[in-house]
């Protein structure tokens, strides 16, 4: 048998019917819904008169609209103060309802962003493959499964049949060498990945980053790396399973216990490439070359490392590239700075899909204990990715760090990753964000967007603007 | 859905690379529970001065005038070229349902983000790749000449320039039949509904804990 990646297991593993021409049914273990790309599909369901395939393999959650202000959150549904927003959750949870779908409700413990409560739950397991109506849905390959984002035909298509039509995509490694140095995390690294290989570097392909830098990373950092392989182009993002995983797994609600535990283990070895697999791209990184990253413009790539300088379109060898820097510049209001602590912040946020557990939590907490927001920021906040990670996080006195500190302890949701709920920033305000999009627009009309790790976020919040870690947590 | 096989449309050219799907249509606007009425916010902020709200009249909204779907000569545009990238970043079906809602039926561009390219087939919009050199020409000419109109002919895989030069791309044959036909992919795939039985029961051998109820 001729050596596989562990993209090539996970496909075969999946394979209902091939097709001639190179597309195939690949069957899904887990989707998982929420209220922004699943209206249609449940309405599609029921316009042609169809049925889920299995309801088992459905699990769902709001997180896009849900207000994350204490008072909001309080009063339930009935606080959700924007009218569209509450029609959302409101439909979503009637589509579960109906078609008899296990959702955490928006006032549930369990209640968060659907790509932090799918491990969370134990739903998201190694060996499977999973599918959400968000983009996001690489964030679970962290865990050795086949996880992609889908479209909301692709949802409905899922539901009825428990198969998606696919084509195989091609394998890229990408290898991070070495250790990392003190305070460079895992969103630092995949950072500096799409700085490397740019935004469409991955498309049409699976990325499984391996190496000593991302083997020693725990399953948060790996979830956080994984999650952003869609903002390099790859639909899909995987790293083997090892001990790290199975200890994260084991004792979860929807992980197996006993004997199908063990017989789970036993399956779950398998799942990492083998040594002579072929891979059609290989891309290394050296990790001590690695310091915490920030980005400048208006997409992932525009990224540079703290001590660099905002890069002039002026520089750049080829005119396209003088064209997208030059716009990046003027939506990023950038004239006369040079480097990224010349960028006065409004605003700081803690959280998203990207960096909202409890790991995250912790070192922003580690950051900011005993010192005090910037009095020139308009708003820093904190929210967690799940009422489970609000709860641990309380139980260890983090949500006290922060608040003494300054920085607002909200309800968890995808927040201002997004802009859906309330919290949003105002045109032309800088943020210091761990989310994953820096697009025009994305936070808030006009708004400016730089991503960061939680440790860096939680460093400029202190500053009122962006400062190395290391140097912060000298003094 | 709507079959796609032939069809000639006045092109507009975008000048971007790397237009992503939030750009294509803003966030706020995704709160719709339907597919459609979109394209009034098809590149939103793009096309518009003020910040738009779901449910606005945007009749009278101030607009951006250099915007390319602004200008007079691209009114009634059905083919928007280009550039690298296009569609790249959330999955939202709701970038497809506004360019669709708009009037486009064929989107050309380098390379398009995966999952964007995939929706856009679930909706009968055409996304096709051409060359940078083709795609090159198509801005140089569709600039230079008003009223430049291009044909797409799906079954031949051909693109026609109004000076009779063609461009071939490449389309998956199985896309192809389902755009041709306009065939709904779930009836589709429920003819092998079989088969799925046949492999889940497999799987259920294999990996019983994954059957398990939710609760």
């Amino acid at each position: 048998m001729s050596a596989k990646t562990l993209y090539d297991k996970l496909w075969d593993d999946h394979l209902v019917q091939e097709r001639d021409d190179g597309s195939a049914l690949i069957y899904i273990d887990l989707q998982l819904l929420h209220e922004v790309t699943s209206p249609q599909a449940f309405e599609g369901l029921r316009i042609a008169g169809r049925k889920p395939w299995r309801i088992s393999a459905n699990l769902a959650t709001p997180d896009h609209n849900v207000p994350t202000t204490n008072t909001e959150r309080q009063s339930g549904i009935e606080g959700i103060s924007d009218p569209v927003s509450k029609i959302q959750v409101v439909t979503l949870d009637d589509n579960c309802d109906e078609f008899g779908i296990t959702e955490f409700k928006m006032q549930d413990i369990r209640q968060g962003i659907v790509h932090v409560v799918g491990p969370e739950q134990g739903a998201t397991l190694p060996g499977t493959t999973v599918v959400c109506g968000d983009s996001h849905t690489s964030t679970h390959g962290a865990f050795g499964a086949l996880a992609h984002g889908i479209g909301t035909s692709e949802v409905e298509h899922v539901m009825a049949t428990q198969c998606l039509v696919q084509k195989k995509s091609k394998n890229m490694l990408v290898r991070v060498d070495g250790k990392l140095s003190p305070w460079v995390s895992a969103k630092d690294v995949v950072l500096a990945i799409i700085g490397e290989i740019g935004t469409a570097g991955g498309t049409g392909y699976a990325i499984e980053f391996g190496g000593e830098a991302i083997q020693s990373l725990s399953m948060e950092g790996r979830m956080t790396v994984c999650n952003m392989a869609i903002e390099a182009g790859a639909r899909v993002g995987l790293i083997g399973v090892d001990q790290t995983t199975i200890d994260y797994v084991k004792g979860r609600p929807y992980s197996p216990k006993g004997e199908q535990w063990d017989q789970a283990v036993a399956a779950w070895q398998e799942l990492h490439s083998d040594a002579e697999a072929h891979f059609d791209n290989v891309v290394v990184l050296n990790a001590a070359d690695i310091k915490p990253q920030v980005t400048w413009g208006t997409s992932p790539e525009m990224v540079i490392a703290i001590d660099q300088p905002i890069p002039r379109p002026q520089d750049q060898a080829d005119a396209g590239a003088q064209e997208s820097y030059a716009r990046a510049w003027k939506y990023m209001g950038l004239e006369g700075k040079t480097t990224l602590a010349d960028i006065t912040l409004d605003r700081v946020f803690i959280g998203s899909c990207t960096n909202s557990r409890i790991e995250d939590l912790r070192i922003a907490a580690e950051v900011v204990k005993g010192r005090k927001v910037a009095s020139t920021l308009k708003e820093a906040i904190v929210v967690p990715g799940s009422g489970l990670v609000k709860a641990q996080a309380e139980k260890e006195g983090l949500d006290k760090i922060f608040t003494e500190a300054g920085l607002e302890w909200r309800e968890p949701g995808c927040s201002m990753c997004l802009a859906m709920n309330a919290d949003k920033l105002g045109n032309g305000e800088h943020c210091a964000s761990t989310s994953n999009r820096n697009f025009e627009g994305r936070q808030g009309f006009g708004g400016r967007t730089h991503l960061v790790s939680p440790a860096m976020a939680a460093a400029a919040a202190v500053a009122g603007h962006f400062v190395d870690v290391n140097e912060l947590v000298k003094h | 859905m709507r079959p796609f096989t032939v069809h000639t449309g006045l092109v507009a050219p975008l000048d971007l690379a790397n237009v992503d799907t939030d750009m294509i249509i803003p966030k706020q606007f995704l709160k719709s529970i339907k597919r459609t009425g979109f394209g009034k916010n098809l590149f939103d902020e793009l096309r518009y001065e003020d910040e738009g709200q779901p449910d606005q009249d945007c009749s009278t909204r101030p607009l951006k005038k250099d915007f390319v779907l602004n200008q007079a000569r691209y009114q009634g545009a059905s083919v928007l070229i280009a550039r690298k990238n296009f569609g790249c970043g959330s999955s939202r079906e709701h970038a497809p349902w506004a360019l669709d809602d708009y009037g486009f039926r064929v989107v050309i561009a380098p390379s398009f983000a995966d999952i964007f390219f995939n929706n856009c087939f679930k909706n009968g919009l055409l996304p096709i790749v051409l060359t940078e050199a083709q795609v090159e020409q198509v801005f140089t000419e569709s600039e230079s000449t008003e009223g430049y109109a291009l044909s797409i002919n799906l079954a031949d895989q051909k693109v026609t320039t109004p000076s009779g030069d063609e461009f071939s791309f490449d389309v998956d044959a199985f896309r192809k039949h389902c755009l041709l036909h306009g065939l709904d992919d779930i009836g589709l795939t429920l003819q092998h509904a079989d088969a799925i039985r046949t492999y889940e029961d497999a799987r259920k051998q294999k990996a019983p804990w994954l059957f398990a109820d939710k609760k």
